[in-house]
C-alpha cells in the first residue's frame, strides 16, 4: 500500500459532474416506472462465461468456522433474471461488479454497471430506449445500427458467411503480429477490436452476432436463413459500452449453454465454480419474453467527459483502493 | 525467469524471437464476451525496430537479461569502443554497431548509458545534453543576435548541426543528442 496514494483518482469537480449522472439514470427509469432493485454483490454461484474470472470471497458463519465460498457478481443478470421469472416486471440495477484480472485504460477490476430488462421489448427497442438513456444523459444523439456481417465487409471487405477461420487468421496477421492460435471466435474478436473498433467514429449498434457468441441471448433465423444471436452492443468512439439481448428464455437451452461453457473452461484448464442451477429452474418456472441491456457507467461518463483513462472518473481506482 | 503476458508493462524487457526488446507500451484489450489479449507496441533492442504483437493474456515470455549501466567513454582503437565504469573502473569494448549514431555526439569522458545484454554492450544512448566545440563554420555576423536564421556549424566530433547566424568557430555549444537541435551557447565553466 502506498500512503502517497491517499488522494482521489477523480478530480472532485469529476465526482460532482458522476453523482449528475447516477441522479439522470435513475430519473431516466423513474420516469417510465422502471422498478430499481438490488440483487446481492455475493452469490453461491459463478458466472460460466469462459472469459470472466470472478473474485472468490469466504463467508464464515462464526469466525473459526470452515469458509462457505461466496463469489462477487460478474453482473447481476442471473440474480435479476430470477426476479423476473418470479413476477417483479421491468426492473434496473446500478451498481458494482466485480472482474478478476481486468485493469486497463479502459478496465478496472470494480466498476459500476447499470443493466436493465424490459418486458416484451426485442433487442431493437432496447436499442431504441439505449439510445434515449445515453442522449437523455449525455446529449450524444446520433446513433447508427449495423449488421455485424456488414461491418466486417465494411472495414475489412470479409464475407464472414464464407471466410474459412485460416482467411480470418492471414487477415489479422496483415494488420498486426499476432502470436499464438486462436478458434473462429478468437479471431473474429480480434479483427473487432484491433482493425475495427478503433475505426468506429460516433454512437455504432452492432447486432445480429453470430450464434457461436450468442451467450445469454437467443438464437434467430436471419433473412439470409443463417442463425445469428438476438444480441447487439453498442460502441461510441470505439469504445464498447453496452451488451444486450433478446433474452434467451429457454431452460434447457441455458442448461445446454452453461454446460458448453463448463466444458469449455475445462479444455482451458480455467477454475471450475459453481454454476447458477437457479436459473435453469427461474426459466422453466417461465420467465416473460423480454430483452435486457447492461452498460459500463464509467465508460459513459469517460466518453460525455473527454477522459481517457477510468480511473479519471471514479474516485478510487484499484490500485488507490 | 518468464512473464505471463498479462504481467506485461512498460519497460520490461522480454526475448521475442531470439533478440531482447523493451515494452514501450501495453495495453490490456477485452472485449466484453471473449478473452483478454495484450496488445504490445515494443521496440527490439538490437535493431531499433518498433513494432506491435499481440499477446494472449495467458503467454508465457522469457524475460531478457537487459541492465543498463552509466559509462564513461575512453577512446576508440578504430574497431571497438571502450567505455568504463567510473565506480569499479571496469572496461567494456563495444562494436561500432552498437555505437551506431551515438558516434557523433561521442567526446573523451562523455558519461553514457550503456545496454547490456548478458553482460554485452548492446546500446549506447549518449546524455540528453552535450557540449562540443565548432570546428568550422562560416564567420559570424555581429549584431545579428536577435535576427532569425540559421547555418550548419561541423562540431569536434563531425557532427554537423544548424547553428544560429552569429555562432563563430572556437565557441562551446549545447546540444539535445535527442533532436540534434543547437540548444545554446554552453555556460562558461
Amino acid at each position: 500500500m502506498n500512503k502517497d496514494l491517499w488522494q482521489p483518482s477523480a478530480t472532485i469537480e469529476t465526482l460532482h459532474q458522476r453523482g449528475k449522472m447516477l441522479a439522470a439514470i435513475r430519473q431516466f427509469f423513474a420516469d417510465k416506472a422502471v422498478l430499481e432493485v438490488d440483487v446481492p454483490v455475493l452469490s453461491q454461484a459463478a458466472v460460466c462465461d469462459p472469459f470472466i474470472d470472478t473474485m472468490r470471497v469466504e463467508y464464515r458463519h462464526f469466525v473459526e468456522d470452515s469458509p462457505i465460498d461466496y463469489f462477487l457478481q460478474s453482473s447481476p443478470e442471473y440474480a435479476m433474471k430470477r426476479l423476473l421469472a418470479a413476477g417483479s416486471g421491468c426492473i434496473y440495477q446500478m451498481s458494482k461488479v466485480f472482474r478478476n484480472g481486468e485493469i486497463g485504460h479502459r478496465h478496472n477490476p470494480e466498476f459500476t454497471m447499470l443493466e436493465w430488462y424490459r418486458l416484451g421489448f426485442d433487442e431493437q427497442q432496447l436499442m431504441d430506449e439505449v439510445s434515449a438513456l445515453i442522449e437523455a444523459v449525455t446529449g450524444i444523439g446520433d446513433f447508427s445500427r449495423i449488421r455485424y456481417t456488414a461491418l466486417f465487409k465494411r472495414y475489412l471487405g470479409l464475407d464472414i458467411d464464407s471466410a474459412s477461420d485460416a482467411q480470418l487468421a492471414q487477415t489479422m496477421r496483415e494488420h498486426i503480429e499476432v502470436s499464438g492460435d486462436y478458434d473462429r471466435d478468437g479471431w473474429l474478436n480480434l479483427l473487432m477490436s484491433h482493425c475495427i473498433e478503433p475505426k468506429l467514429t460516433g454512437a455504432v449498434f452492432i447486432y445480429d452476432y453470430p450464434a457461436s457468441q450468442a451467450a445469454l441471448a437467443r438464437v434467430k433465423i436471419d433473412e439470409q436463413g443463417v442463425a445469428v444471436a438476438a444480441r447487439f452492443e453498442l460502441f461510441i468512439d470505439g469504445v464498447e459500452l453496452a451488451n444486450g439481448y433478446h433474452e434467451l428464455t429457454d431452460s434447457q437451452e441455458q442448461a445446454k449453454r452453461f454446460a458448453a461453457d463448463q466444458s469449455q473452461r475445462q479444455q482451458l484448464a480455467l477454475p471450475q465454480r459453481p454454476l447458477e442451477s437457479r436459473l435453469v429452474a427461474a426459466l422453466s418456472h417461465g420467465m416473460p419474453d423480454c430483452a435486457g441491456v447492461a452498460l459500463g457507467v464509467d465508460r459513459l461518463l469517460m466518453l460525455a467527459l473527454g477522459k481517457d483513462h477510468i480511473k479519471q472518473v471514479m474516485p478510487f481506482d484499484i490500485t488507490r483502493a | 525467469m518468464a512473464y505471463s503476458a498479462n504481467q506485461l508493462k512498460n519497460g520490461l524487457k522480454v526475448m521475442i524471437d531470439g533478440d531482447p526488446c523493451a515494452m514501450q507500451q501495453v495495453e490490456f484489450v477485452k472485449p466484453g464476451k471473449g478473452q483478454a489479449f495484450t496488445r504490445v507496441k515494443m521496440r527490439n533492442l538490437m535493431t531499433g525496430r518498433v513494432w506491435e504483437r499481440t499477446f494472449k493474456s495467458n503467454e508465457s515470455l522469457e524475460a531478457a537479461d537487459v541492465m543498463e549501466r552509466d559509462m564513461e567513454y575512453l577512446y576508440t582503437d578504430g574497431d571497438m569502443y571502450h567505455f568504463m565504469v567510473p565506480v569499479t573502473f571496469e572496461q567494456y569494448a563495444v562494436e561500432k554497431n552498437a555505437v551506431g549514431d551515438t558516434v557523433k555526439w561521442l567526446k573523451d569522458n562523455t558519461l553514457c548509458i550503456i545496454t547490456l545484454w548478458n553482460d554485452k554492450a548492446i546500446v549506447v544512448t549518449p546524455p540528453n545534453f552535450v557540449e562540443l566545440e565548432v570546428t568550422e563554420t562560416d564567420p559570424g555576423l555581429k549584431g545579428d543576435t536577435a535576427q532569425g536564421g540559421s547555418k550548419p556549424a561541423t562540431l569536434s566530433t563531425g557532427a554537423v548541426v544548424r547553428v544560429p547566424l552569429f555562432i563563430e568557430e572556437g565557441e562551446m555549444l549545447k546540444i539535445d543528442t535527442r533532436t540534434g537541435d543547437y540548444v545554446s551557447r554552453a555556460s562558461k565553466g
